[in-house]
């Protein structure tokens, strides 16, 4: 049998909707899954059933073939008992102990050689290794972050549980370790459950998307898939209008940038420095439809050839989706898509402007 | 000076602080950490003591566990004389008189301790008992501390229901408050002002030491 994690999470609350959240995925295979949705919609609960710090009120919880909580047999292991490495949302570093302490404190049953070994080892690899020595209340955010990560990671847990991982750090700072988190957790070889309601984050850390909306798990896949098919009208809502293909980076002269998805090849403007993997990210709203026949003179870099493989009606404005290689979701007033009469078929240039192609790098 | 009386004070205050960190601990945590609804009614009952004439209380242990009660012939048989006028119905008296000084301190600075801080050390796996011994001791003890001084304090300057429930045996019962009031009825004016002048300065030693610790504690924390 597979190695893999599978849930079912029943929590009632007085004040807002009940959690009740399905889902299972491997465990072996893509290491980072992203616990999507918008604030209120459960994510957290899911999470703290998960590392066991809160008893669902029914259903079950299997990870790797074993029982964590089963409440039809009343099954309940304990959150010291799962191994599992929770990171909190605002680090919760234990104020009273030295860096060094807070990295081994979970390593009490090892010897004191071996604990500071493992603490060295950890240090050594965070680059947290100048800190050991200092107090909690001199590190800077990005530090407390990385300490908190050493210390989940000490005890070699089975699985890791990040609470927004990023959102008590400043703005640049966060752009900053968007990519280094990633990095590290992909070189941790723990599979990852991170909880965050900031796309861009979902696609600068995760492999597969879990998006939650009202309590209910709604759709889980890759997350450019999931980005680009939303299965349904709420999860589209939530996860937004997105095109996102995995794409591959080069460099391109004055600060433009060559995006290879799929078939197609783009520009876009350099977002510094990055090269290789990365996804880029075309909102609908920003993709103009043209005839195919009408070529003109235009100051967007980006002209795809293609021909429309589907149209939706929503309300005042049209979805289309154009085949050029890379299938590319626009969205239209009705005025323009009767004009151009947008049906499957038709052939059309899809234009894109180069600033309108977002990239957001995968693992530096 | 009344040695005996001074001993006998400070036995009793000190027994009557361990009893509470004992009793009184897992009391406060329970309350800091409980979701039961009646929980304002226990937090009444421990807050009785606060309003309550020390009178009340005495004549109540009196009643509850004299020899007439069956509370009252439990106690006997495991403490092998009676409840009153005994040192051991002294130390019971104290420790249900003294128990808000002690509960309410306590409770507050579990209270204070980030739950978050307790949830992180149980996912790095250690136990229950093992969390409060290195994460919520640690940063509770100033609250901890006060409440075992204020405890201490309050048992050293009770009278009313040392005198209800103990008398006035000397070596026995007879603490430092009682014996003060003896002086005073005598007319000692001297002894009186050397026992009150005595448990004055213990009393502000005490609690100038408790509150500059807590000062540096704090700074300690603020990496200061």
């Amino acid at each position: 049998m597979e190695r893999s994690l599978s849930f079912e999470i029943v929590r009632r609350f007085a004040r807002g909707p009940t959690v009740e959240a399905r889902a299972a995925w491997p465990l072996s295979g893509d290491p980072v899954t992203v616990l999507f949705g918008p604030s209120g919609s459960g994510k957290t609960t899911v999470l703290r059933a998960l590392a066991g710090l809160d008893r669902p009120d029914a259903g079950a919880i299997s990870f790797d073939g074993e029982a964590w909580f089963d409440a039809a047999r009343g099954v309940f292991v304990t959150p010291q008992a799962r191994g599992v490495g929770l990171l909190f949302q605002e680090y919760a570093i234990f104020p009273h102990l030295s860096v060094s302490a807070n990295v081994g404190f979970g390593l009490h049953r090892l010897g004191r050689a071996e604990r500071e070994g493992r603490v060295a080892e950890l240090a050594e690899r965070l680059g947290i290794a100048e800190l050991l020595h200092r107090r909690p209340a001199e590190l800077s955010g990005g530090q407390r972050q990385r300490v908190a990560l050493a210390r989940a990671l000490a005890p070699r847990p089975r699985l890791l549980l990040l609470d927004e991982p990023l959102s008590a750090l400043d703005a640049p700072t966060r752009e900053a370790l968007r990519a280094e988190l990633r990095h590290l957790l992909e070189s941790s070889g723990v599979p990852a459950v991170v909880v965050t309601h900031d796309r861009t984050e979902a696609l600068a850390l995760g492999d597969r998307l879990a998006v939650l909306v009202e309590g209910r798990i709604r759709q889980v896949g890759p997350v450019h898939e999931v980005f680009s098919a939303p299965a349904d009208v709420e999860v589209a809502r939530v996860v937004g209008t997105e095109n996102v293909f995995p794409a591959h980076l080069s460099r391109l002269p004055d600060g433009l940038a060559l995006v290879r998805a799929g078939a197609a090849e783009l520009v876009a403007v350099d977002p510094g420095a990055v090269e290789g993997d990365a996804y880029a990210c075309i909102r609908a709203e920003d993709v103009v439809l043209e005839p195919a026949e009408d070529a003109h003179l235009s100051s967007a870099r980006n002209r795809l050839a293609g021909s429309v493989v589907s149209r939706r009606d929503e309300g005042p404005l049209v979805r289309v989706a154009v085949d050029c290689g890379i299938r590319l979701v626009a969205l239209v007033t009705r005025a323009s898509a009767e004009r151009l009469e947008l049906a499957p078929g038709r052939r059309v240039l899809a234009v894109v402007k180069a600033p309108n192609v977002r990239i957001v790098p995968r693992a530096g | 000076m009344d040695l005996a009386a001074l001993a006998l004070s400070a036995k009793l205050a000190s027994l009557t602080t361990l009893a509470l960190l004992v009793l009184g601990l897992p009391l406060a945590s329970w309350l800091a950490g409980t979701r039961f609804r009646g929980r304002f009614l226990i937090e009444a009952v421990v807050a009785l003591p606060l309003v309550l004439p020390p009178t009340v209380l005495g004549f109540y242990l009196l009643v509850g566990l004299g020899p007439r009660s069956p509370a009252g012939h439990a106690f006997e048989a495991v403490a092998g004389h009676p409840f009153p006028f005994s040192f051991t119905g002294l130390l019971v008296a104290s420790v249900l008189y003294s128990l808000p000084f002690a509960v309410q301190p306590f409770t507050a600075a579990l209270a204070g301790v980030d739950r978050r801080l307790v949830e992180a050390a149980h996912t790095l796996g250690v136990s229950r008992l093992g969390t409060f011994a290195r994460v919520t001791l640690p940063l509770a003890w100033p609250g901890i501390l006060a409440g075992a001084v204020l405890a201490f304090a309050h048992t050293l300057g009770e009278f009313g229901v040392v005198l209800m429930v103990g008398g006035n045996i000397p070596g026995r019962t007879r603490t430092l408050s009682v014996a003060i009031f003896d002086h005073v009825e005598a007319l000692e004016y001297g002894a009186a002002h050397r026992t009150a002048g005595l448990l004055l300065g213990v009393s502000f030693v005490v609690l100038a030491a408790v509150y500059g610790l807590q000062r540096q504690a704090f700074f300690r924390w603020n990496g200061r």
